[in-house]
């Protein structure tokens, strides 16, 4: 059975207004799947709506057994559902172990210490500073501790927005270096890119949005000469749901 | 100018920061100017005062109303200004309920809200002309006698018990917000509430825990105000002025900012009415509000805004 199940999901900022059109996506247990499309498909709008940051305007998201459609975010991190917004996604206000420490909330008391160690030892640049706040920190740093601060919590699915957007290549391929050692941990990851090559290198499966509506869910190499994908985003091809 | 003003501007100040410090939370979470807060403040002298009714005879008949030491008041108060302070939480938990709380999960706008809570403080401060009549009403009746406190100042016991309280309450307050988990969700959520979310923070918990504390500090100012002066349906109206004129000076959404701003306004109003004339008195936190709005928008300590 999928850990993650849409079914004819709708999702948009006003009642009346679908950004997220009737999606249906099964992920299952384990599985890394990226998310593509062109600028404004509603691929952040969609991963938002599963977290319950933007409204379900209709059809219904399930976690494993539990309905989760519209369930408060934090309901949901608690869950074991952990997101990365695409901006914004630390609190700059606060040091680095501050950042750490909200999230190791959601474990029980005795793990939080052992689970942060293990967090800060596999990021060894927060390690060194966990008193600064991370609004000093660089680009790249903040995906770092946006990540950590998601993994803290041992989600059962991690879902990430451009975690590699704005940064210089070679952030771009530490982000990624990380995501490979995330997805070897087995973590269930869903990745929205505008990094092709290297999301589909980084995932077995691709969900293609165009316009709020699914346009293609298949295995990654089917996408990998980028002609069938380049065809997707200009929209001369439709639904082709190979899954 | 004598050196009194220094000390009527400190207890004028507590009244004023422990209110703005109610205000500056709520503006910093929940993110609207709260115009119903000066009606908090009058709302919980008010509550206080009626269970300290209630209390007083009951004391009296058990042979120990009469006043504590060097103070104008008995066990009553201390322990009604408690029982009023649960009221007033209760108070504003409600009013969240059945009109901010609604109004927020149906998404409007900030502007929306402050105009709600315009009209919530109307009905607030009627509703205690109508209940209390608008004649003033005092907690005791004993006189106090200031006494020399150095440097040729005087002040009664009452006096400095309140400022000496404020003190105890604003660094506590600190504390708790710096360092404890809860004061680490405020700030989270102070900053980006739809990441507290993310993050696994319950917001609504976060709310009412501010509404919490900005009611029992508003209860405590109410009372502080209505024993050192008097109590009135329009006092809390009174003070709005000053609230957010000290709430604005430290910078919105900091604790210790608002405290400083309160006797900043509390010194400057000490000293109009000493140099220019105590008409003039209400007018200082205008004038210190347009001030800092062109010199300093964002305050001593703001970091937003
Ligand atoms: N907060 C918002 N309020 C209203 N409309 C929004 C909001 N955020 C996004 N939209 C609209 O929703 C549509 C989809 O935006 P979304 O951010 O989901 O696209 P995206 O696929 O993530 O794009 P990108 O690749 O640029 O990040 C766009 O038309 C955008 O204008
Ligand atoms: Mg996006």
């Amino acid at each position: 059975m999928s850990l993650l199940r849409l079914r004819d999901f709708s999702a948009g900022y006003e009642t009346d207004l679908p950004i997220v059109k009737h999606v249906d996506m099964d992920i299952s247990r384990g599985e890394a799947v990226c998310i593509l499309g062109p600028n404004g498909a509603g691929k952040s709008t969609l991963i938002k709506a599963i977290a319950g940051q933007v409204r379900c305007l209709g059809g219904s998201v399930h976690l494993a057994d539990d309905d989760i459609t519209n369930a408060p975010s934090h309901a949901l991190a608690r869950r074991g559902l952990g997101f990365v917004p695409q901006t914004e996604n630390i609190f700059t206000q606060m040091t680095i172990r501050e950042n750490m420490q909200i999230a190791a909330e959601l474990l029980p008391k005795a793990r939080r210490a052992d689970q942060m160690q293990r967090l800060f030892d596999m990021f060894p640049d927060l390690k060194a500073r966990p008193n600064t706040l991370a609004g000093a920190l660089s680009g790249g740093q903040r995906q770092m501790l946006a990540a950590a601060r998601a993994l803290l919590t041992v989600p059962e699915v991690l879902i990430l927005d451009e975690p590699s957007a704005g940064l210089s290549p070679k952030l771009v391929g530490q982000v990624f270096e990380t995501l490979r050692q995330i997805r070897a941990a087995g973590v269930t990851l869903v990745l929205v890119e505008q990094n092709v090559r290297a999301a589909l290198d980084l995932t077995e499966r691709a969900v293609v949005l165009v316009d709020g509506r699914l346009a293609h869910d298949g295995p990654t190499d089917v996408l990998r000469d980028g002609k069938l994908l380049g065809e997707l985003f200009l929209g001369s091809r439709h639904a082709e749901v190979v899954a | 100018m004598s050196p009194q003003v220094l000390i009527d501007g400190i207890i004028a100040g507590s009244t004023i920061g422990l209110g703005a410090i109610g205000l500056t939370l709520t503006y910093s979470i929940l993110r609207f100017a709260n115009f119903t807060h000066g009606d908090f403040l009058a709302w919980g002298a008010y509550l206080t005062l009626t269970v300290s009714g209630f209390l007083g005879g009951l004391l009296a008949g058990l042979g120990i109303g009469d006043p504590l030491g060097p103070f104008s008041f008995g066990w009553g108060l201390p322990v009604s200004l408690l029982a009023g302070m649960a009221l007033t939480v209760l108070l504003t938990l409600g009013l969240d309920k059945v009109l901010f709380g609604r109004l927020r999960r149906r998404g409007a706008d900030a502007i929306i809200i402050v105009m709600a809570s315009f009209g919530a403080s109307m009905a607030l401060r009627s509703l205690l002309e109508f209940i209390f009549t608008a004649n003033p009403a005092y907690f005791t009746r004993e006189l106090q006698i200031a006494q020399k406190i150095g440097m040729g100042m005087r002040a009664t016991p009452d006096q400095m018990l309140t400022v000496g309280l404020t003190a105890v309450l604003v660094i506590a307050l600190h504390v708790f917000v710096t360092r404890s988990s809860t004061g680490r969700a405020m700030r989270a959520v102070s900053e980006n509430p739809g990441l507290a979310g993310v993050y696994g923070l319950d917001v609504q918990q976060v709310i009412r825990v501010t509404w919490i504390i900005g009611a029992a500090l508003a209860c405590v100012a109410g009372v502080m105000s209505g024993l050192l002066v008097q109590i009135r349906p329009y006092m809390g109206f009174d003070l709005l002025l000053p609230l957010f004129a000290a709430a604005i000076l430290g910078g919105i959404g900091s604790i210790p900012g608002a405290m400083l701003g309160g006797l900043i306004i509390g010194l400057a109003e000490a000293v109009t009415v000493q140099v220019v004339g105590a008409e003039w008195r209400a007018g200082v936190a205008f004038v210190v509000l347009v001030l800092v709005l062109i010199l300093r928008p964002s305050g001593l300590f703001g970091r937003r805004v």
